[in-house]
């Protein structure tokens, strides 16, 4: 159920001092897709991310997003490698920050929070504070957070990459019926194949120095994916592809490490 | 079916919260509790019995060390203009204390919003830092009409030092990611201070108010050693120079303690406004459960 383009990277340069962290990169995401940027360390993926959320700015080139229709307060949601929660506030009122920061009061935003809380499965955490819950738990209270502003577009810059396997693919899971729930757009950045070829409908691959896009894979397999997929032949296949793309785009020095 | 409900059960002991509450470990924690303080008490006790018997044993001259119990005389009977002078040291303390709050801590959001500004008048505050008080103290007393006003200048010089670059380290010291968080949601600089930057400097703020607290104490001690007894309202350390002077040793000892008393007030009033604050949330405050 893809549609119109919501973001659409044209000709994008990004330069930190004499680095070419982002090379010409023009990449066109529709409408309720699922895409992972998937690459090396140092590819710019998350700087490619980072600039479609407005928090860096660009060398050259152009980002747009579509406009909004709705009246949600933020388009965007972001979600970090680390959870990156206020540590002296509790659960509540870390989630509550994106709609506080948009002017909208407690007692209008306490159903909204609860909400949010209870599809990430926190319901009855909202008074603990961050230092008393899990990794897992955590990056839930992030996404809670994400999106609790009602975007379109949810940002996550490789979020699952710091925990173990069983949380990973359980959040994998949850993560994909939340995005099908809301109908919201995803951009991924991982470097595992696995995790992309299972969450993704579509995979950039991204190669490094200069960071730049070399390949771009829609995978066709039915989404939301289902646990079985994970040990398809289809799977298996497509994770193949995919690796043998992402091991042409490697210089030699870094395969051999 | 039997097996279900037992599962059933051990969850809900879990989700209960219901780790099993171990008792010996509560005591054990309940124990040391009592005995931080018991310990400390007892020792002083023991220390202070001691230094009676010898000074009585050896009939050590009051002029030379008087015995505890001729301090706790002089206490009692000195107890009108001692309490006046440690009111005065008092309020000399806590209003430099204050100020040097209000001075560091917008003089610091000043340095952590501009660097220029930082770059500039940095210099002079090291400078202000690292000349000794006393060194300065004359000469304030000379330019300042009002002794309480010099006295209060140089003990907010002293305590002011640590709670600016503290407040400049620590309203820095935000998480970058959260930082980024709040420019993509476009807060305005005003949120960003209330909601981020505030509360991420806080643990750096209490450290410094610790520290900041014992320093003022000193160099309002300091400065009023410098001004002499000069004046009708002066606080504890004209009294220990005064009885120097006429060689009135146990009222020196008298003194001191009420400034070593007043210290521990400090001290203790700080270290509770630092858990106060950060208790619920900061590593440097939370008990860890072994």
């Amino acid at each position: 159920m893809t549609g119109d383009p919501i973001i659409t990277m044209n000709r994008v340069s990004k330069e930190f001092g004499d680095v070419l962290a982002v090379d010409n990169m023009s990449l066109s995401i529709r409408e309720g897709e699922f895409v992972t940027l998937l690459g090396p360390s140092g590819c710019g993926k998350s700087t490619a991310l980072k600039m479609i959320a407005g928090i860096l700015p660009l060398t050259a080139g152009e980002i747009t997003i579509s406009p909004a229709k709705g009246n949600a307060e933020h388009d965007l949601g972001f979600v970090f490698q680390e959870p990156t929660l206020k540590p002296w506030a509790s659960v509540f009122d870390n989630v509550y920050l994106p709609l506080r920061l948009a002017g909208v009061g407690r007692s209008d935003g306490e159903p909204r929070v609860r909400e949010a809380l209870k599809e990430v499965g926190l319901s009855r955490f909202a008074r603990s504070y961050p230092r008393q819950l899990s990794g897992g738990m955590k990056m839930r209270v992030s996404i809670a957070r994400a999106l609790v502003s009602r975007p379109r577009i949810l940002l996550m810059d490789e979020p699952f990459a710091a925990l173990d396997e069983m949380t990973r693919t359980k959040l994998n899971n949850d993560l994909m019926q939340l995005s099908d729930d809301h109908g919201l757009t995803v951009v991924f950045v991982t470097h595992s194949v696995f995790e992309s070829v299972y969450l993704s409908t579509r995979v950039i691959v991204m190669a490094a120095r200069p960071g730049r896009l070399v390949a771009d894979m829609p995978l066709d397999a039915p989404w939301p994916r289902s646990e079985d997929y994970r040990t398809s032949i289809e799977f298996t296949d497509e994770a193949r592809r995919v690796s043998e793309t992402l091991k042409g785009t490697l210089h030699v020095d870094e395969i051999d490490h | 079916m039997s097996t279900k409900s037992t599962t059933d059960r051990t969850r809900g002991v879990h989700e209960d919260g219901g780790a099993p509450i171990n008792i010996g470990h509560l005591r054990r924690a309940r124990r040391e509790r009592i005995l931080s303080w018991v310990m400390p008490i007892t020792l002083l006790v023991v220390a202070i019995c001691i230094w009676e018997f010898l000074v009585r044993y050896h009939e050590i001259p009051k002029y030379l060390i008087p015995a505890p119990s001729l301090i706790a005389e002089t206490l009692v009977r000195d107890f009108a203009s001692l309490m006046a002078s440690s009111w005065f040291t008092v309020k000399l303390t806590f209003l430099s204390l204050a100020l040097a709050i209000v001075g560091g801590v917008l003089l610091g959001a000043l340095f952590a919003l501009s660097r220029p500004v930082e770059l500039s008048l940095f210099p002079f505050a090291v400078i202000l830092q690292v000349t000794p008080v006393v060194a300065i103290a004359p000469l304030i007393l000379i330019y300042v009409d009002s002794t309480f006003a010099a006295l209060l200048i140089c003990a907010w010089i002293v305590a002011f030092f640590p709670i600016l670059t503290n407040t400049v380290v620590g309203l820095r010291s935000a998480d970058h990611n959260l930082r980024d968080l709040f420019t993509m949601y476009r807060a305005t600089p005003w949120q960003k201070l209330r909601y981020l930057l505030a509360p991420s400097a806080l643990p750096y703020f209490m450290a410094a108010l610790r520290v900041a607290g014992g320093l003022a104490l000193i160099g309002a001690v300091v400065a009023e050693f410098v001004a002499g007894t000069a004046g009708q309202h002066t606080g504890l350390a004209s009294r220990i120079i005064e009885s120097s002077f006429r060689s009135e040793i146990p009222r020196m000892f008298a003194a001191l303690f009420l400034v070593s008393l007043l210290g521990i007030v400090i001290f203790l009033l700080t270290s509770w406004a630092s858990h106060r604050v950060l208790g619920h949330w900061h590593e440097s405050e939370i008990r860890r459960e072994l």
